[in-house]
Formats: C-alpha cells, structure tokens, sequence
C-alpha cells in the first residue's frame, strides 16, 4: 500500500516534469520572441529589455528551465529594472501582464472552479445513479423509456444552451434569481450555492446523462451475474439483493469516471465559467491565451496536470477499496 | 418417506418447451441423478424446484407437502428447505462479501440468529466441507479460493441451514478430475451425515455413478429412461441411453509401429516473468514448463495429460511455434521449429468459437492458410474439405455463430487440415463437447489419421479420451513429465503416484466400481 503510494507520487512526478518540459519547449523555444509576447500590448523599448533580463532570456535554454524549476521549489526572484519583483514558492512564473505572480492568480481562481465542480458533481452524481437505478430495475418500464429518451437529450444538448435557457428562464422571466456572481462559501454559504445553482445545473445536464447511462448498463450486466442467481437461489430478499450486492458491481465504473470528471470540470468548463461570469481557471486560461500571456499559460497547464494527476491517483485508491479484487501493486 | 414427487412437469418459453411431462419420485435422504446432454432440459427441471426458471410450469412438484407449482411461500423454501448448489464455482459466489458472510447472510436470513451465531455456523460448515483453517479462511474472498474451494464453500452455503434436499447442479463441471474426485465424495458424504437428500444433475454417465442410488436420462425436455443407477448404467433399455453409454471413450486397440523420431522435444523450458507486487523485489518467474524431453514419431499419437495449471497448453503452443522458449530446442524434421516456415505442423485449438474469426465466413476461415501456401482459387478444395469432415458444402458461406459447437470443431480441424500438414497439436479439441458429439469428433481424427497419415500430439484433462485415442501418453504435473510409456502400461501399471491419483479420480459409469474407487480414495490421505 505505502509501496504503491510512493510509485504513484514518483510516477506522477515525472508525468509533471514531462509536461513542463514539453510545455516550456513550446513557448520559450518558439520562434516568436517570448519576451515581446510576455511583455504585452503597450510595449515600450525599456520595458522589453527589462522582461528580457527579468525572464533571463539572455541565459541558455537549460539554465532558464533549471530556474524554472527552481522557481517552483524555493521561490524567485524576477530583477525588473531598478527594483527586484519576488515570486515565493511554489512560484510557476510570474505574469508581467498583469504583474502578478501565477501561483496567486492561480489560488484566486481555484476555489472557485473548485466549487463549481463539487456541486455539479454532487447534482449529477445523485441525479444519474437514482435514475439509472429506477431504470436498470425495470419496474417500470415507460420510466425505463422515458430516461433513455431524456439520456440522449441531455447528451445532444450543449452547455451554453442549456446555460442562456436558464438564465432567460429563472433572472430574467421569472426574476427567482439574481444574476450569478461568485460569493466565496467562507463569506455567505446560502449565497454560495444561490449563485452557483443555475451553473450546477447546466453542468449536470449532460453528467447526469452520462451516470445514468453507466449505471443503467451496469445494474442491468450485474443483475445478469451468476452470484445474483445464487442469491435469489438461496431465499434473500429482492430488494437486499438490488442494494447490498448488484450496486456494487455496477457502480465500479463510476469511481473513475467521477474523479476524471471532476478534475475536468476544475480545470476546463470555460464555458460555463463565462457564461455565469464565474471567475474560474478555465477562464483564467482563455483569457491568457488571448492576451498571449506566457507564463500564465505554462502555470495553468501544469496545475492542470498535476490535478489530473491527483484524480487519477484518487480513482485507483478508491476502486481497490470498493473492490477486494483490486489488488494495488 | 416420499420428499419429492414430480409429476407430468411441463415448463415452455414462449414456444419452445424445455422441459416436456417429467415425473420422478425422491425419498428423504435419497439421491437421485438427471443426465442428459446440453439443452436436455435438466438444469431447468432443476430450477423449477426453486421457482426459477422464469418460464411457463405446469404440473405438478409436491415437496414434504407443499405444492411447487402453485406459488410456494418461496421465503422458507429457497435455501432453508431446498438448497443449490451451481455449476460455476468461479462466478456463482458474491465478489464483494467475504466467504464467511455470505453464509453467515443466509442462516441468519433463515433462522434469525444473532450475528455472532450465523458467523459461528458459517465456520462450522466450512470446516465440514474439509476447508482448511476456517476461521481464518472465513474472511476471505472468493477470489482467494482455489476452484475446489468456491465449490466447497458453496456446498457449505447448501448445507449451513440443514436443508432437506440438496439440488447439485454440474457440481463438478468446470473442476480437475482430482477436484471432481473430492467433490463427489463430499457430497456423499455430506449426504450421510446430514440425511438430506440429494439431487445430482450432470452430463457424465459416470459422475452419477457413484453417487446415486436411481437415474434418469433425460432428452429433449423428457425422461427416456429411469431406474436404478445399477440397472440403467449396467443394463440399459432405450438406444439413446445405451448411445450415451458407448459415446464415453473406450480403450483403443490400435496396432501401430512408431516410426522415426518427428518432433524433438529438448529440455523446453517456459517461464513467465511475474509483475512486481508491494515490496520492489522481483518475484521468482512462474515455470509453466520445466525442462521437457520428448518426441514425438512419425503416425503415432501422443497424448499429454495434465490438469489445470500443468503447462500443457503452454507446452502445445511452443511445439507449433507459437511462443518462443526461455530454453531449450524443439525441432521438426531436424529444423528448429521456430525458424520453419510453412504448413507441416497446425493446431486444433480448444475453443472453435473464440478461435474463428467471428466477421468471416467458415469457408474463408478454412481458405485462409490454403492461399497462404499458393492456391489461387481455394474454393473448390474448401468444399472437398469440408465434405471430408462431415459437413455439407453449403457452409462455405455461414458464421462461426450459426453452427453448433460440434460443427465448428469440425471446421476447426479443416482448417488445420488443409495445408496437408505431417503433424497436428490438437489442444483439448474436445473437451467443450457433449459425450455424443465428442465420440463423432473423435471418430473422425482417427480416420484422418489413419488416412493422411498424420502425426497427433492430443492435449488434454481427459484421461478416458486419451485412453481411446492415444498411442503413448505424457503426464505432465507442475510443468514436467513424470511419466510416459505406452498408452495400455501407463493406464494399468501406473508408476509415478500423480499418474496413480489421476487415474483414481476418473468417474466411471459403472456403479460398484465408483463405489471401490471412492473406497480406495477414502484410505488415501488428502
């Protein structure tokens, strides 16, 4: 166990080292000159020269990535002119653009991601597995059509659109809700989840398809499983035999699909995020690529990683607790 | 005492009626046997007794009273009253729960025990079943168990609530022959000891032999003949009893003179590297074949029996090239078998429907390796081949899906047929096939050999297919062959005890003498 924990940290180590460096090939060795790009719109001369030495594209290539990863383990120091910009650990880059360093812009717009992918999660999870469940027993079978009906609906449907209809629906129709605006859970928790409800929702749409369909798939293959048939065999109540012994086995699939999900939605649900002026990574991250700022980009797409990383890691623990065939290794 | 009485049982689905006016009476403590081949309607008869079948029933099933049919109070039947036990031990126990717990689930479903005394019965049983340190084994998965053990413990599950019937449905199907052996004198025994009563379903004349005191033999949803089990299986009436009877392998009786040395078999040795598992040293590779010497002459047939995990298969695909050596040398006609390119050797594989292309038709499949070795236009020899194995033209263009298991066996031995190979490794050709169909696949790689003039090497669990077929057998056990000789001194004067044990297990459809076998085993420690 503790063996298999230290090989999924190296392992995931080296994934992120990868991933630096094939990030900091892109963008520090395209031919473009990354210091005008860094520098910005609104660029003079001076300041050029100052972001030139600031992100020491006067030394070779290695060195600058060996600062790099210096950077992320003890801090940085950027000399900009006369006066000298800190960058304290773990430090990804320092955004000239905005004059920020990454790590604070990046730390600003998790919890909100965060947030936004914990309670669409929590909607679909619910909503797809008790779906799924009323379906995959067959009990009643227009229920059954009816949820495959919906399946390919929710999954058809776009975000944004689910998103406009909302909006148009429940702040501008019927006036149930504000407009979203992002209030921090540690501030006002029922203004939290008041103005994140509509994003939820529309990020659910096509999740809860996707759970349902899992769950009704798997419910079905793990009624048809001989241990089932030993089951009923030997006297044990239907209704015990749905929830202590056919769940299980269909709800296995899930465990990974849920942690990948929810490090997608953290790191990518751009639209969403724009729609409801969320401020979220996923924004963050298009709004650098349009600005062309570099090292905001290198910093998202790393922390990207590493919480893809993470999920993944999370998705076998938990698989090989849920399942005593898992043997981690 | 009359427990059970099966009168006129009709079940259908839909249209077809799979089983079709069964009547049978059982006593308390009795054992009866159903045998039948696949689709007979046995498993379902089975079934019915526990309301399962899901199909129409009609007739009438009087168990200790109550009548089966018309909706029984199933609660206090199902498990307490009648217990089953299923033929796949591997996927027939909950993956989730400990072994423990799932007996423990039952009995105390059945008899509102405290959980403290349903974990205590729960080990009681699994010791009764002969599993080894059961208060340890009981917090085990089943996938911890060996496939004896799932079985056992599933007959720990049948027996826990003392019911009054045991129903054992191919109990032994998917076991070794030495399993099997444990199994069927568990059952027995656990009929003895309990009084309850057993009824034994299989597709081998000989499994019920021992077993039980009356048999029917059951066909097409109906019962073709029923009796004693001494005088059903000594002296059968009706033809489909007595075919039964003749398909099980008989000695061959085949004069043969071994001509030079064909396949050199040198010190092969197979070892497959294992993955690491929780601490960073490398476990010791597993040795699926270690260090065999054997040949193989020119028209003779060499068997190689060995059970589960033996290294047979292993064996008979690195004597077709298949997967290298870690060590050693196999040649053929002197040349290094995996530099040999071409047709002389082929392989009759285990399972025809995995081992078909299931998007091609049988014609093709078989058109295959002629084309590889130059025929332009195969088709007309494609046709002659398959006559030659016993099926019509017209399946040129069929599926593999649209045939019967027998029938693509058949295609599977054209297919290695055709290229006019010397040697074919027949790889449990068998073994997946009713006792009629297995004789005709039988008959028909004799007439081959004897026609083409074909070297056999026949891999398989079987010691009574061997027996009729081969002409030397190879025991292979733990990768290495202990013993090989003539067929005929291998079967009567055994020498290695391996060879000795196997030979005690296989069932034999003759009464008394399953009986002096169980005895003999019975003396012999475990």
């Amino acid at each position: 166990m503790i063996g298999h924990l230290l090989r999924r940290i190296i392992g995931g180590l080296i994934v992120l080292l990868a991933l630096s460096a094939l990030i900091y090939a892109l963008f520090y060795l395209a031919p473009s000159d990354p210091a005008i790009l860094a520098c910005g719109k609104g660029c003079t001369p001076e300041r050029l020269a100052d972001v030139r030495t600031a992100m020491g594209l006067d030394e070779p290539v290695l060195t600058q990535y060996w600062h790099f990863l210096q950077g992320i383990v003890a801090g940085r120091d950027y000399p900009f002119g006369p006066g000298v910009r800190h960058c304290p650990a773990p430090c990804l880059g320092y955004s000239f653009e905005t004059s920020q360093p990454v790590t604070t812009l990046l730390l600003d717009r998790i919890p909100v991601s965060f947030s936004l992918a914990l309670g669409a999660e929590i909607l679909s999870l619910t909503l797809g597995i008790g779906t799924g469940l009323l379906s995959g027993t067959r009990r009643f079978r227009w229920f059954d059509r009816l949820v495959n009906g919906l399946v390919l609906a929710g999954y058809a449907t776009p975000v944004f659109l689910v998103g406009l209809l909302l909006l148009l629906l429940f702040c501008v129709h019927l006036q149930w809700l504000p407009f979203p605006t992002y209030v921090p859970f540690t501030t006002d928790p029922l203004l939290w989840a008041q103005n994140l409800i509509l994003p939820w929702i529309s990020l659910a749409v096509i999740q809860t398809a996707a759970y349902a369909r899992l769950t009704r798939a798997g419910l079905a293959d793990s009624l048809a499983e001989d241990h089932i048939r030993t089951a009923r065999a030997y006297g044990i109540p239907e209704r015990r035999i749905l929830w202590r012994k056919a769940l299980r086995g269909a709800l296995l699939p899930l465990v990974t699909l849920t942690a990948v999900d929810l490090a997608q939605i953290i790191t990518s649900a751009v639209l969403t995020e724009t729609m409801f002026g969320l401020p979220g990574v996923g924004q963050l991250l298009v709004g650098a690529v349009n600005q062309i700022d570099l090292p905001v980009v290198v910093g998202v797409t790393l922390v990207t990683g590493l919480i893809m990383v993470c999920a993944n890691a999370a998705a076998d623990l938990l698989y090989a607790a849920v399942d005593p065939r898992v043997e981690l290794r | 005492m009359t427990l059970l009485e099966v009168d006129d049982l009709k079940i259908s689905f839909g249209d077809k009626r799979a089983v079709d006016g069964l009547s049978f009476t059982l006593a308390a403590g009795g054992a009866l046997g159903i045998v039948g081949e696949s689709g007979s309607g046995k498993s379902t008869a089975a079934l019915s007794l526990l309301g399962l079948t899901g199909g129409a029933v009609s007739g009438k099933i009087r168990f200790g009273g109550t009548d089966l049919v018309a909706g029984a109070p199933w609660k206090d039947i199902r498990g307490a009253r009648i217990a089953m036990v299923f033929q796949e031990p591997l996927t027939a126990l909950n993956p989730f729960q400990t072994v423990g717990d799932q007996i423990a689930e039952v009995y105390r479903l059945h008899t509102g025990s405290s959980r403290r005394a349903a974990r205590e019965r729960a080990v009681e049983v699994l010791g009764q079943v002969h599993i080894p340190d059961p208060v340890r084994r009981a917090t085990a998965y089943p996938h911890q168990f060996s496939g004896g053990m799932r079985q056992r413990a599933l007959i720990a599950m049948a027996v826990a609530c003392r019911p009054e019937l045991i129903v054992a449905d191919e109990p032994t199907t998917a076991l070794d022959v030495t399993v099997q052996a444990q199994i069927l004198d568990l059952l027995d025994e656990v009929r003895a000891t309990t009084g309850a009563a057993l009824l034994l379903i299989s597709h081998d004349l000989g499994v019920v032999a021992g077993s039980t005191e009356s048999v029917i033999v059951m066909r097409d949803g109906r019962a073709v003949e029923s009796g004693s089990t001494e005088s059903v299986l000594l002296s059968p009436r009706h033809d489909y009893t007595k075919a039964l009877l003749d398909a099980v392998p008989k000695p061959g009786n085949r004069e043969f003179s071994p001509g030079a040395p064909l396949l050199r078999v040198q010190d092969v040795r197979k070892h497959f590297p294992q993955p690491r598992r929780g601490s960073f040293r490398k476990p010791p590779p597993v040795r699926a074949v270690d260090g065999v010497t054997l040949d193989v002459h020119a028209g003779e047939t060499l068997g190689i029996v060995g059970e589960s995990g033996t290294g047979k298969t292993t064996l008979a695909r690195m004597m077709v090239g298949l997967i290298p050596l870690t060590s050693g040398t196999i040649t053929f006609d002197g040349v290094d078998i995996a530099r040999r390119r071409g047709r002389s050797v082929q392989m009759v594989f285990q399972d025809p429907l995995s081992s078909l292309n299931p998007r091609r038709t049988i014609g093709e499949s078989i058109a295959d390796p002629l084309r590889l070795s130059g025929v332009r236009d195969p088709r007309a020899r494609v046709e002659n081949l398959l006559e030659r194995v016993g099926l019509s033209t017209s399946e040129y263009d069929r599926y593999p899906h649209q045939l019967s298991g027998g029938m693509r066996q058949r295609v599977g031995i054209a297919r290695a047929v055709a290229p006019s190979p010397r040697l074919i490794v027949c790889d449990e050709p068998v073994s997946s096939l009713d006792v009629t169909t297995q004789a005709q696949v039988l008959a028909l790689l004799e007439e081959l050999r004897e026609e083409l003039g074909l070297s056999l090497v026949f891999v398989s669990h079987d010691l009574a297919v061997l027996r009729r077929i081969a002409d030397r057998v190879a025991v292979l056990k733990d990768g290495l062959v202990v013993e090989i000789g003539p067929t005929s001194e291998v079967y009567e004067q055994p020498q290695h005890p391996y060879t000795k044990e196997l030979l005690a297990a296989v069932p034999v459809a003759d009464p008394a003498e399953a009986r002096r076998l169980r005895a003999l085993r019975s003396t012999t420690p475990r």
